[in-house]
């Protein structure tokens, strides 16, 4: 019995840890969305910054995977 | 991918798709059976040696269609290079652009209906994150000594937020391999697995399976602009890492 407490716990957690990703989300359309702004305002300086805009995305992204990385655990590994 | 194992039920299995199986007979796994992983990293050698090599044996002035992509290719990795880790960056660029070349090709075969995606399995990026990480960290230490520390001691922060900043930034440093791997594998996984998903919804649905059909077909043309920015995400990432060894001091 409490094996099975101990699982849905787990189990919710791994759901609850995904709502990380929406913060990740939110980032990366931060990103993007200033980047276009910016490159519609001044496009001859756009293409220069295209590999910014995406290093910009990856640590953006990098914690979201954290959340990801905690709902694997916790689905597979506790 | 819609399988032969998709017989209409919701209960369908989408992690079925990336079990790693032995190619010839059926029983265990071992670090010498030859599966479906190596057939398919196999393929993508071979998809990577015929691009390469077919299309720089004519060399001609006014190129074939796979000369222009090859070239295309080396061109594109080359200024990758060349602007984000400098031109000092571009003694390893062999390395970065064999890196992006194999993961563009095992992205996109496994997007072939039936095919195995090899960069879905953890192993496969980490083993790819953890050569990159150890790598540029070996090359740090060869190139700058001990100097290399003073990658994580941020000099242009007041003194009483250093030693804050450089625990933060010995962190960051060390959870690098973890989202690098998981970043490649998690968005080859969950895009395969979603396309799975939305075949489950069609096999239900009889007449109505004209809207997760359409689905599908888009969700396939995301999937193939996310298996080409994610391996340009991998390598720009190894350009960004091998900066920072290369330039440790901020």
């Amino acid at each position: 019995m409490e094996g099975d407490i101990v699982q849905m716990g787990a189990y919710i957690g791994a759901g609850l840890a995904c709502t990380g990703m929406g913060g990740a989300s939110v980032g990366i359309g931060h990103v993007v969305g200033n980047y276009i702004s910016g490159a519609l305002r001044n496009p001859s300086a756009a293409a220069s910054q295209t590999a910014t805009m995406f290093i910009g995305i990856a640590f953006a992204e990098a914690l979201g995977i954290f959340s990801f990385l905690v709902a694997l655990l916790l689905m597979f590994a506790v | 991918m819609a399988s032969e194992d998709a017989t209409g039920g919701v209960n369908i299995d989408t992690m079925h798709q990336f079990m790693v199986r032995p190619l010839f007979g059926e029983g265990a796994v071992h670090w010498y059976t030859p599966t479906n992983v190596t057939l398919w990293m196999g393929i993508a050698v071979v998809c990577t040696v015929l691009l390469l090599v077919m299309g720089t044996r004519g060399r001609a002035i006014v190129p074939s269609r796979i000369q222009s992509v090859a070239e295309l290719a080396y061109g594109f990795v080359y200024k990758m290079v060349e602007d984000v880790s400098g031109r000092d960056g571009l003694k390893y660029f062999p390395y970065i652009m064999s890196l992006f070349i194999f993961i563009v090709f095992a992205n996109f075969l496994g997007l072939i209906p039936g095919a195995f995606t090899t960069t879905s399995h953890l192993a496969v990026t980490a083993t790819m994150a953890l050569a990159v990480f150890i790598g540029v960290t070996v090359l740090g230490f060869v190139k700058h000594g001990a100097s290399f520390l003073s990658l994580f001691w941020i000099t242009a922060a007041p003194l009483a937020l250093r030693p804050i900043l450089a625990v933060i930034e010995v962190i960051s440093y060390f959870v690098r391999p973890v989202s690098h791997s998981i970043r490649l594998m998690g968005n080859m996984m969950a895009g395969h697995a979603v396309m799975k998903v939305f075949a489950g919804f069609a096999g239900v649905l009889g007449v109505g399976a004209v809207f997760p059909v359409v689905a599908i077909g888009a969700i396939y043309a995301l999937e193939f602009l996310v298996a080409f920015i994610q391996a340009y995400v991998f390598a720009i990432l190894t350009c960004v890492y091998l900066r920072d060894a290369l330039h440790p001091h901020h």
